[in-house]
């Protein structure tokens, strides 16, 4: 008898510490540091990478699935738009910035999901962090160093948002995604308006993507 | 050119050369002519900026005046790699083992080493040119002429200076952007550079005419071996590859010009 309501007492302190540590952890997670944060969803796309059969298998669409759930939400993609196409957002009704920001979340996603079987064979640095301790924007610096070739820096912008630093910018090997996107926004709301910019990168969405190698 | 002459003002002057002591020793006047001088050529690099801008009224862009041109320059190379270039280097993946191709790489590599060294020097940089001279005296004495990356094995870091840097970091500004047919994008300062290096590589002063075009063929193949995901990542990215290119190649060159370290751009948005 008295072994059992032993043993009782145990799994119910046992529940109770998983559920604390529950309660702590979720909290912990959005404060997370942002280049613990980048070091942490990094890590986890190469094991993803390394160890998902239908992501080796090429699945296009599954691949999509998982960057959307694991690495998107992880995107200040309102910001992102609006430094992207600059006075057309600002210009834009809420309806045709939101239709924007999707388009454009699409587009990376698709980008990011044909860019990601490069990334094989390859190993992260991640640089120690220089910033204020209360500042709200930082740059995580990491290098990809893939066998044989010159490592190639990639930097995340970073903003801290109520719901934990999100990136706004990427820049690969001093290219910046933003800066790139600008030129082709412009080019595109120059012709067509904010409308169609809209209509091109819905176009570009729909269409199938260039042949993987 | 005026590009390819050696830069004459006094602020642009490597530290470390024999310029800079003399300019102090000289005064204020010396550094002050000096200045003047440098001044001068800015003014006369501005107005032929300005004659080239005149002449090309349709690009809409400063840094791209003959973006006209260039767009059919872009068409012609993308004619040009489709049929020809591209399979051939997918060709060379395919039918060419992995340890072949990468001597073929670290080979041609071992050159740009050499360049980056030259270049190290040229802007004045100890440390990086120290690294890069390790690297190609290492590789050509030990790894068989540069077919073996000893020195990468060593981590010994791969420099990649090149003349296009050098006249950038002696404050030379970059001119017209170019997109060339086969040789991609570039700017008249970075094709400059280019030219240089073209004339200025041992594969030049190979004597039998037949071995020197096989290995500069070899070399674009190469090239454009490397360059196969890349494009792949490219198409999908990009709602115009002309526009996008054009910004990644000016945005990396800035970069590197900097050493990884631009100036903020300018924040007009938001």
């Amino acid at each position: 008898m008295t072994f059992d309501s032993k043993r009782r007492a145990v799994i119910g302190a046992l529940r109770l510490c998983a559920m604390l540590a529950a309660l702590v952890a979720v909290p912990a997670f959005a404060q997370e540091a942002p280049d613990a944060l980048v070091k942490r969803v990094s890590q986890e796309a190469l094991s993803i990478i390394k160890s998902d059969a239908r992501v080796q298998a090429g699945d296009q669409a599954h691949i999509r699935d998982l960057i959307e759930a694991k690495i998107a939400p992880h995107f200040d993609m309102d910001r992102m738009t609006a430094l992207a196409a600059g006075r057309a957002y600002r210009q834009a009704t809420p309806e045709q910035r939101k239709r924007l920001a999707d388009e454009f979340k699409s587009l990376l996603i698709r980008t990011y999901a044909n860019a990601l079987n490069q990334y094989r064979d390859q190993t992260i640095s991640y640089e120690p962090l220089r910033a204020e301790p209360n500042s709200t924007e930082v740059t995580v610096r990491t290098q990809v160093n893939r066998p044989g070739q010159t490592p190639v820096s990639i930097d995340y912008s970073m903003e801290k948002t109520p719901s934990g630093w999100k990136a706004y910018d990427v820049i690969v090997g001093g290219v910046s995604l933003v800066t790139n996107y600008r030129d082709e926004f412009t080019q595109q709301v120059r012709q067509g308006g904010i409308d169609g910019l809209i209509n091109a990168l819905a176009a570009k969405n729909a269409a199938p993507p260039p042949a993987a190698k | 050119m005026n590009a390819v002459e050696p830069p004459q003002s006094a602020n642009a002057a490597p530290p470390g050369s024999s310029e800079a002591p003399k300019a102090q020793a000289w005064g204020d006047h010396a550094s002050a002519t000096l200045r003047r001088v440098g001044a001068t050529r800015r003014i006369a690099a501005a107005c032929v900026a300005t004659v080239l801008l005149g002449g090309c009224a349709m690009g809409p862009m400063r840094e791209d005046p003959f973006e006209p041109m260039n767009r059919v320059s872009y068409k012609v190379h993308q004619q040009i790699d489709g049929k020809i270039v591209k399979p051939v280097a997918e060709a060379y993946v395919q039918y060419t083992p992995t340890i072949v191709r990468t001597a073929v790489s670290n080979f041609f590599g071992n050159i740009d080493d050499m360049f980056s060294f030259v270049n190290d020097v040229l802007q004045g940089k100890p440390d990086k040119a120290g690294n890069d001279l390790g690297r190609v005296i290492t590789n050509t004495g030990f790894g068989v002429l540069g077919l073996i990356d000893i020195a990468g094995s060593a981590n010994i870091p791969k420099g990649n200076e090149d003349f296009g840097q050098t006249f950038g970091v002696w404050g030379i500004p970059q001119g017209p952007y170019l997109f060339i047919p086969v040789f991609g994008p570039t700017t008249v300062r970075d094709g400059s550079g280019w030219l240089i290096r073209g004339y200025a590589s041992p594969v030049n002063f190979i004597n039998d005419a037949p071995t020197r075009d096989v290995l500069w063929a070899l070399n674009l193949v190469d090239l454009r071996a490397s360059a196969l995901q890349t494009e792949n990542v490219l198409n999908q990215a990009a709602l115009d590859p002309y526009t996008f290119i054009r910004r990644s190649y000016l945005q990396r060159r800035e970069y590197l010009v900097y050493d990884g370290k631009p100036p903020p751009p300018k924040e007009d948005e938001q």
